[in-house]
């Protein structure tokens, strides 16, 4: 008797496709069939990609090489004490793979992608190139002016360099459309929560990264054939340790070390890999009732876009936690996925990974909340010691529930 | 930035490792006596019922915070004080023993590790807690995490001023305006709510007319290496003349009288034809004028020093020097337009400006300043500063055709000071001068 199909495996086939596609041809392709079309790259963490789709612009969501770019030219910008995501990323700049983007936003992340703007302008002077400032105050006349004033520049830098002019009904189409992508990603960790035997981590993964490359309507497409599939799986339950991994933001895991955390006897019910499509909490509150944000009001779309950032924004390690409790969010995030424990893994050399950890730790302390850490690089290939850290920690929570 | 501890420490050191010191100036007596007088208040803060403000240097609103009545507190100096002291390595250890990474800004693992050592400040007496955490957010991304670290210790209030970054060199009003913004509806109440009292315009507007006479005269100290000899070393001795108008006396009669006797003191050794003094005495005849990239090393500053001291280099001109501002590109603090001038400052400072200003800024120094060589010291800690040198250095090698030298160290970490290799990298690199002067190269 032959094994039972698995009917969402050419989905997540897809998926992996668009994960390895690091030449961008599909991005190409797009263009082509566009009328040349500008696409501009976004590094980590967060730009509202519904802006970029309003005028036209296919945002795309960059997380540098990987394991699969050998760096050379991108060392020889950056010392040893540095992460990696910046030099794989000007490997590939250099090496031509992102030919097919007409430019590039930084978001305020960190010190290093935000000198990574001025050098991405030196070096790729023909190319567009922009700093986001993201707000770190939260209240609507002060960040949230701000943050809108910091918008319509970009918009208006990319129409003059060929997008469409930002509309109004436009934005409200592209907002009302991206609500639906994150009512399908809210359900896709559901699942993944419910049935983590029945969508894994890395599959999770894979699907929700397909949507930093696709547009929009696209990437609810596949989501839409995959949760419709999904019941149809065949699986089998296993007895894991539940746990959420967090730190991994900015430079991705190799998707080998996310599978082998799942061979370790962990499922990953949740994580923040993906946090650039999943920043914000909930739907973008356009015409919602929010209180009063004067200047600022939902029923006008950019205003909205604005508000789902400050109002709804994730409790990150990018961003100030003005009057919230450090890892207060992470605690009921455990609570609620009924998860066991937590995986803090950071990249190498990440400064708000890594600064945020001990206060994240400390939260997790004083819940009693068992947790283990590790640091990676995008490129690393060795995931044995990880594995036995993880397979270990697992244990230590199955037996004793504390690590 | 780092003169507090230099007046404190210098002689002692240099005296335990050399020649003995030169005589001190009027302006360094001067110091001195400030940052006593300084740190004496400061002990005495609670009992005087004097509120204190933790804040960075960059960035820092020493007349508003003044004006309100209240006194400062900057970490980074108290960092780079243990470094100097010889204390740093013991803190960072307890910080990373306390789960701090190893990878991260050593100045946050040395400031933790000194508030859990019971926060024994560079006098030997307690630093007082802070009442407020003001986090003005300027050109580092790490003071955010490091205040977000202070506020789980201390339980107190944080007020965060946003500084956008100036990704092409220009400041917009609408950076402007939300600088300002951020002043009257969040800092200034925030200030007023922990002090108990109305921030004193009239004595804002009078602190910043002290300012802007004060910068008046530290420029003028720093284009005095334009002149050759230069009278002075821009990095190493520049340090010690930050340390004022960065710190807490900024808006101070005190800071007026010093950079007036300073500039005073600098200009006499122009007449006199001297060159700077170094950690040993009178540095010999000017052979390599230099302009610096990056922080100095704390914990071996006089080593360091040395190295180029003995090799009778000079540097004319540093950014790090500027991370408190720059006033030599024009800025004063305007005290008719006190928040908008207060915005501009906090914009203003060296790191918070994009790559491609940060290179302009370095090539007009090496051309003003006639500098034969620059060098970068790439410090393991600050991604703000380190991210991107490397192509600083070839760029500025294409622009100017003056070579370049690149060393790696850090803040406050011993570990990450590698003394042999970077005295043989200083020797090889200005045995590359020497050489490419005997050729002929200007
Ligand atoms: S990995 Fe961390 S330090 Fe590196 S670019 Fe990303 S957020 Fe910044």
């Amino acid at each position: 008797m032959s094994a039972p199909t698995d009917p969402c495996a050419p989905l997540l086939a897809r998926a992996e496709a668009l994960l390895e596609d690091l030449s961008l041809h599909g991005v190409a392709a797009w263009k082509a069939a566009h009328g040349g079309a500008p696409a501009i790259g976004i590094m980590p963490v967060f730009a509202p990609r519904p802006l970029f789709e309003a005028i036209g612009v296919l945002p795309v969501n960059i997380y540098g090489g990987g394991d699969r770019v050998d760096v050379i030219k991108g060392d020889a910008y950056y010392q040893s004490y540095i992460c990696h995501i910046p030099r794989s990323t000007i490997e590939m700049g250099l090496g031509g793979q992102l030919d097919a983007l007409d430019g590039m936003v930084f978001p305020s992340t960190c010190d290093v992608i935000r000198n990574l703007s001025g050098m991405w302008r030196m070096l790729f002077p023909q190319k567009y190139s922009a700093y986001l400032d993201l707000p770190q105050t939260f209240e609507a006349p002060l960040g949230g002016l701000f943050y809108r004033h910091e918008l319509s520049r970009i918009a208006a830098e990319l129409v003059a360099r060929g997008a469409r002019p930002l509309d109004a009904d436009r934005l409200r189409e592209a907002i009302i459309v991206e609500n639906r992508r994150r009512a399908l990603l809210a359900d896709l960790a559901s699942l993944r929560a419910r049935e983590p035997w029945r969508l894994k981590a890395s599959e999770a993964y894979l699907l929700t990264r397909a949507g930093a490359v696709l547009p929009c309507a696209e990437h609810i497409e596949l989501l839409e054939a995959f949760l419709a599939a999904a019941p149809e799986r065949p699986v089998r339950a296993y007895d894991n340790v539940r746990v959420i991994v967090l730190g991994a933001f900015c430079e991705q895991p190799p998707i080998g070390l996310i599978r082998t955390l799942e061979r370790s006897g962990c499922d990953l019910v949740d994580d923040d890999f993906q946090l650039g499509l999943c920043a914000i909490d909930g739907a973008i509150p356009l015409d919602e009732d929010v209180g009063d944000q004067s200047p600022l009001d939902t029923h006008d779309p950019l205003d909205a876009l604005v508000l789902s950032y400050t109002l709804r924004g994730q409790a990150t390690a990018t961003r100030y936690i003005a009057d919230g409790v450090k890892g207060e969010a992470l605690v009921n995030r455990v609570r609620t996925l009924g998860a066991e424990g937590v995986i803090l893994a950071a990249p190498s050399f990440c400064d708000p990974a890594l600064l945020d950890q001990p206060m994240i730790e400390q939260a997790l302390n004083d819940a009693g909340i068992p947790f283990t850490s590790f640091k990676y690089a995008e490129n690393s290939a060795q995931f044995q010691t990880i594995r036995e850290q993880a397979g270990a920690f697992s244990d230590s929570v199955k037996l004793w529930g504390a690590a | 930035m780092s003169t507090q501890t230099a007046s404190l420490s210098t002689p002692t050191t240099a005296r335990a490792a050399g020649p003995a010191p030169a005589a001190k100036d009027l302006s360094q007596q001067r110091q001195k006596e400030m940052l006593a007088d300084y740190f004496e208040k400061l002990t005495r803060a609670k009992e005087a019922g004097q509120k204190i403000v933790y804040t960075f240097v960059p960035g820092n609103l020493n007349e508003l915070i003044a004006a309100a009545g209240m006194m400062n507190v900057l970490p980074e100096i108290n960092a780079l004080q243990s470094g100097m002291r010889g204390r740093s390595g013991g803190y960072i250890t307890e910080a990373e023993k306390h789960g701090h990474s190893e990878d991260v800004c050593t100045y946050v693992k040395c400031d933790i590790g000194m508030m859990l050592n019971g926060n024994i400040g560079p006098t030997g007496t307690k630093l007082p807690e802070p009442d407020l955490l003001l986090l003005s957010y300027t050109g580092c991304f790490t003071f955010m995490k490091w205040f977000e670290l202070l506020r789980e210790h201390y339980k107190c209030p944080v007020a965060m001023l946003h500084v956008p970054y100036q990704p092409e060199g220009r400041i917009t009003p609408d950076m402007r305006k939300y600088i300002v913004d951020q002043l009257e509806k969040s800092i200034i109440p925030a200030l007023e709510k922990v002090s108990g009292r109305k921030l004193d315009r009239d004595d804002l507007a009078a602190r910043m007319a002290l300012s802007s006479k004060a910068e008046d005269d530290l420029v003028a100290v720093w284009e005095s290496a334009k002149h050759t000899p230069s009278p002075i070393d821009g990095y190493f001795g520049g340090v010690y003349y930050i340390g004022p108008i960065f710190s807490a006396f900024r808006g101070t009669q005190g800071a007026v009288e010093y950079y007036r006797e300073l500039r005073a003191e600098v200009e006499e050794r122009i007449r006199l034809g001297l060159g700077p003094v170094g950690p040993d005495g009178p540095i010999g005849p000017e052979r390599h004028r230099l302009v610096v990239e990056g922080p100095p090393n704390w914990t071996s500053f006089f080593d360091f020093w040395r190295m180029f001291s003995r090799e009778n280099a000079v540097v004319c001109a540093s950014t790090y020097t500027r991370v408190g501002g720059l006033y030599d590109l024009g800025f004063r603090h305007d005290p008719d337009r006190a928040l908008e001038s207060l915005a501009e400052y906090c914009l203003g400072c060296y790191t918070n400006l994009g790559l491609p200003s940060r290179i302009d800024l370095l090539e007009k120094y090496i051309r003003e300043y006639q500098a034969d060589g620059f060098l970068i010291n790439s410090v393991k800690s600050c991604n703000s500063f380190s991210a991107g040198q490397l192509l600083i250095l070839q760029e500025l090698e294409k622009r100017t055709g003056v070579p370049g030298g690149f060393i790696e160290s850090d803040l406050v970490d011993p570990r990450y000071f590698g003394k042999a290799n970077i005295d043989n990298r200083l020797q090889s690199y200005f045995q590359m001068l020497d050489a490419r002067k005997a050729r002929g190269y200007a």
